[in-house]
């Protein structure tokens, strides 16, 4: 049993390390083909042709196509190069049909300087571009402000300087629908359609020497546990002398690899491209022939990640039936609407939404693109969009007044599903100090503030978008744009705070950073449940001795013990309801109950702990 | 300003401590000989098994107690003078106090046997013994391990080591396991567990001496029974002993134990003793001259803060409870319930059929009055059954308001139906189980 144990571990290992090797096997080659193909999906016919002809010429230009690369880190080197020259291309090209020509600059230079004075007009526009409206009207718009009536240049120089800048503005502009932006997502789709090599060409067999070995190895690994931890109960021996769990070398380790991943996901998806190719024959189950972006390679790793740690949970808690539910509701959550109908959705042209997520943990729900998709998608989408905002007005206060905050973050949430399953392991590393619940306090109610003023911002963007489409400075308000505040929220919050810090500290600050210190959801959800709920865990009359164990393994950091041995029920904004600290209680002490609420029966600390007699009659008198 | 000085910082003293502080000013200050910070005693097994690191066994963070205004001091006190009130320490220090409580615990108990100081044979209290115990089992090598005495530290230390992959046999001198609390049928569900764990029980069975090796350390031991056993560690846990060899031959009043009044009062004025070091020189009817466990020992700090904070105050518990955890199986008993049935008393018992899990009432056969309750694997609301004996409600009652008393989690299999079903069969009763009511259970109208 112990062997099998070992060798499990061993495949483990073996298949962890072809993932990481994998990243650096394979060839990097663009070609013209394969730009057609690439940016041929564009729906207007003539724009791939343009964007695709650009990018060839100027590839040629930067010697670069047809050229093998070695790796994905040499190829993406020339991709800020290629794109911004091959829009400098295009600009031009557009500035020469439709801009104002170095001819007509000269022109204008002759009308409106005259004797070393400016004597710029619209007059002097007009009678340039007497025949040509468009140019009129486009540097009327642009270069009024620099009209005599409105600005008077001493040197001429100056005024050349504005206008110049001015029009390289106004020429530079004209072909911006055609420009590729060199951004993370450009980036990856380019280095994805030119990577060859061992794993584009045997992708299932990659499939099965990674996520396959992984798997396997890992059931190997803990499968026998059923046997080897011996019968059913609590069996956390050696949770602190083992360097996996005990912020130990292995926990370093499984920090930085997490931490790595992370960070080139959100920030640098091409580089991870070869990782996104090994699952591609898993996203062609769901559309043929189609390419696994970054977000599918998340979604399967994170997915496979609880499926797999979520048989450990099954086997590790076996005696507690609490534990089995739950677990088994968080991992059909993830399975049916986090993972399989964001992927099925899109197939009936419905937007990807996970119909569980909501607001605010779901921050982009009122952002322009996604209000417009729902409305976009006909009825159905239009019902999606209702039931989002029904799900976090109505059914979420609800459901905590009568169960607790726990039916979310440990019954269906995604990201308390990652944490409940992969992240177990380490739930006792949380910080119990009552300094961590100060800061705690701080930082969710900040971070649910910020969720609040950045969907104010963004509904009065989306709000503006679909009634007054021609409206200028939709995003504006008090002198911010949406996009900005957005953009922010999604850096700062969206990616580093709960994916690199949320996941990728489970070795270090214990499984539920994020929703402990970050997720507004749950921050939202604690006041109802501290202030309007009926649920409670209750502290068993006097029957504390104050071990510790609760608090120890308790993930969000609330020092159980500290009510438990005064007698008093917790009630606690940031409990998620795991029921961990009643599964650990060597005396029967805790549980969590939902039941009614009258004359602060609830959450005070009864005067005398159940059992002194002769105090709780001298107090009686 | 008064000063009221404790001595001991386990749960006894610093209950005392917290209690005096919220009821008044006075200066107070606790020694210990121990550890720098109160911990919970009944957690140290959980260090060992790596469940917990030491510090989680603290129940305050290390600021409380300034913040508190409680002075903890580490030292030994070697003697203390009544008269001038006054305490000496080893070394050489003097302090004063104008009140003292004495809440010195407890320590292994040694009988005498041969070898019984030899390196490898220890007991398990105090933190020393924890840390000694992990010297002994980690620093040399150990895969067999002998216990002597079936009680709760013999079980636990039994977990301990069987946690560390050290095969353990385990003497029990009664012809059962515990077996002047559990009555035999719970006590042959907690053996079978333990035989299943792999534990080697022996009844009957009492430690003759322990053999040496060349070292000094433990090398075998020889049971009652003439058979030798090899084994690298002995676990002493026979009971434990109030800890009070530096208060002998004073003008104290000692037998066992410290001897107290009802108040917690010792033969010197303003001094107090409480927790597992103190001796009723009147035993409480239907309890034990000297008590033993944490929650006694709470109670008692509860109450001779209120004393010392001038509300003279008698230690009065109320009903009897207790809980423990014999490695997978959780314990729990409420009332009085004795090992054997005595003279007035029938009982009712039922058994799951995985034999893990069980429940035991014992009732007054006259007057029906329910009298205590044990159970295992299920776990039972305290002031459900804390009610129950306080109304002298019938076991017609208790059977009836079952569902109340549950205390499982959510989901867990409820046996009450079948409990009561089986209990109208024996007794002939028609008991009909209420449904579960949070008007009931909470008290309410």
């Amino acid at each position: 049993m112990k062997n099998l144990r070992n060798i499990g571990l061993v495949i483990f290992l073996g298949g962890f390390s072809i993932f990481i090797t994998s990243l650096f096997v394979g060839t990097y080659k663009i070609s013209e083909d394969k730009l057609k193909a690439l940016y041929d999906a564009t729906e207007e016919i003539d724009k791939g042709d343009t964007i695709a002809g650009s990018l060839t010429k100027t590839a040629i230009e930067l010697h670069i196509l047809d050229k093998e690369f070695s790796n994905q880190f040499s190829f993406s080197s020339h991709l800020s190069d290629l794109f911004n020259k091959s829009n400098a291309v295009i600009a031009e090209s557009f500035a020469e049909k439709d801009g104002i020509t170095a001819n007509e600059v000269e022109k204008i230079y002759d009308l409106a300087i005259v004797d070393g004075k400016v004597i710029y007009s619209k007059d002097v526009v007009e009678r340039v571009f007497f025949d040509n409206n468009k140019k009129q009207k486009l540097l009327i718009a642009n270069t009024s402000w620099m009209f005599k009536e409105s600005k008077s240049y001493e040197k001429v120089a100056d005024f050349k300087k504005d206008f110049e800048k001015k029009l390289k503005g106004i020429n530079g502009k004209l072909g911006e629908k055609y420009f590729v932006w060199d951004n993370k997502y450009s980036r990856f789709d380019l280095v994805k359609a030119s990577s060859n090599g061992p794993i584009t060409d045997n992708k299932g067999l990659f499939l099965f020497l990674t996520f396959g070995l992984c798997i396997i190895g890992t059931l190997m690994y803990i499968l026998p546990g059923a046997i080897l931890m011996g019968g059913p109960g609590i069996k956390n021996n050696g949770v602190y002398h083992d360097p996996a769990t005990n912020r130990g070398w292995i926990g370093i380790l499984a920090f930085l690899f997490l931490i790595f991943f992370y960070i080139l996901l959100y920030f640098y998806p091409w580089l991870i491209v070869p990782w996104t190719s090994i699952v591609d024959p898993f996203k062609g189950l769901f559309i043929e022939g189609a390419s696994a972006s970054q977000w599918f390679l998340y979604g399967t790793l994170y997915t496979v990640s609880m499926c797999v740690m979520g048989i450990r949970m099954f086997i590790k808690y076996r005696h507690n039936r609490y534990q089995i539910v739950r677990t088994a509701s968080v991992l059909s959550f993830q399975i049916i609407f986090a993972f399989l109908l964001v992927e099925i959705l899109p197939l009936f042209d419905l937007p990807a939404m996970d119909l569980k997520n909501a607001w605010p943990l779901d921050y982009d729900m009122f952002f322009d693109w996604n209000v417009k998709g729902h409305f976009d998608s006909g009825t159905v989408g239009i019902f999606m969009f209702v039931w989002g905002v029904v799900l976090s007005v109505i059914v979420i206060p609800v459901m905590v007044y009568f169960y607790g905050k726990r039916w979310y973050c440990s019954w269906v949430c995604g990201c308390g599903g990652l944490a409940e399953t992969l992240g177990d392991p380490y739930r006792q590393l949380s910080d119990k100090r009552l300094i961590t619940w100060k800061i705690e306090r701080w930082m969710i109610y900040g971070v649910f503030l910020f969720a609040i003023i950045m969907t104010i911002f963004s509904g009065y963007h989306s709000y503006n978008e679909v009634n007054y489409p021609e409206m200028s400075g939709k995003d504006v308000l008090f002198g911010m744009s949406a996009y900005n505040i957005r953009e922010w929220y999604g850096f700062l919050i969206g990616s580093i705070f709960a994916g690199v810090i949320g996941t990728g500290f489970y070795p270090i600050l214990g499984n539920r950073a994020w929703c402990r210190f970050g997720c507004p959801l749950a921050a939202y959800m604690g006041i109802v449940q501290r202030f309007k709920s009926r649920f409670r865990i209750t502290t068993n009359g006097g029957q504390c001795i104050s071990c510790g164990n609760c608090s120890t393994y308790c993930e969000q950091g609330i020092d159980v013990r500290a009510y438990a041995q005064k007698g008093q029920n917790i009630i606690r904004a940031s409990c998620v309801g795991c029921g961990v600290c009643s599964a650990v209680c060597p005396r029967g002490v805790l549980n969590l109950e939902n039941a009614p609420n009258t004359d602060g029966s609830r959450m005070e600390a009864p005067e005398v702990i159940l059992g002194n007699e002769g105090l709780k009659e001298f107090l009686n008198k | 300003m008064e000063h009221v000085v404790i001595i001991g910082n386990g749960i006894s003293g610093v209950t005392a401590a917290r209690h005096i502080r919220k009821l008044s000013n006075k200066r107070i200050t606790i020694f210990s000989v121990e550890t720098d910070y109160f911990f919970s005693r009944t957690a140290l097994m959980y260090v060992y098994m790596g469940h917990m690191k030491f510090e989680h066994t603290q129940p305050y963070e290390n600021w409380f107690w300034a913040k508190n205004r409680i002075e903890l001091k580490k030292g030994f006190v070697e003697s203390i003078d009544y008269s001038s009130k006054k305490l000496s320490l080893s070394g050489g220090d003097q302090f004063t106090y104008d009140k003292l409580i004495l809440a010195v615990g407890s320590k292994p108990n040694k009988f005498g046997w041969p070898g019984q100081n030899l390196k490898g044979v220890q007991g398990l209290y105090s933190k020393q013994d924890l840390d000694l115990m992990e010297e002994n089992t980690s620093r040399h090598k150990v895969d067999r391990a002998v216990i002597v005495g079936g009680g709760l530290i013999g079980v636990e230390m039994a977990e301990m080591l069987h946690s560390r992959n050290i095969s353990v046999s385990f003497f029990v001198r009664e012809d059962r396991f515990w077996g002047n609390v559990l009555p035999l049928k719970e006590a042959a569900i907690v053996e079978e567990h333990l035989i299943k764990k792999g534990v080697d029980l022996r009844f009957n069975t009492e430690l003759k001496e322990i053999i040496s090796d060349e070292n000094g350390r433990v090398k075998a031991v020889i049971a009652s029974t003439g058979e030798e056993l090899a084994c690298q560690f002995v676990g002493l846990t026979t009971g434990v002993s109030p800890n009070i060899d530096f208060l002998k031959d004073s003008d104290l009043e000692t037998e066992e134990g410290i001897v107290v009044n009802q108040f917690l009062e010792t033969n010197q004025t303003d001094v107090y003793s409480i927790g597992d070091c103190a001796q009723f020189s009147k035993p409480l009817a239907g309890r034990k001259k000297i008590e033993q466990v944490w929650y006694t020992g709470r109670i008692m700090g509860e109450t001779v803060a209120q004393t010392i904070c001038g509300n003279k105050l008698a230690y009065k518990p109320g009903h009897w409870f207790n809980s423990a955890k014999f490695f997978d199986i959780e314990y729990q008993t409420y009332g009085c319930l004795n090992s054997m049935l005595q003279e007035d008393e029938t009982n009712f018992y039922w058994e799951h059929k995985n034999g893990k899990m069980c429940m035991h009432f014992v009732f007054d056969k006259a007057s029906r009055k329910f009298l205590g309750l044990n159970t295992l694997g299920i776990r039972i609301r305290h002031e459900v059954m804390d009610r129950h004996l306080d109304a002298d409600a019938t076991i017609d009652k208790v059977m009836e308001q079952l569902k109340d008393a549950n205390f499982d989690p959510e989901f867990y299999r409820l046996y009450e139906d079948e409990i009561v079903a089986k209990f109208n069969q024996e007794q002939g009763t028609k008991i009909t189980v209420k449904k579960r009511s949070w008007k009931r259970i909470l008290g309410l109208g």
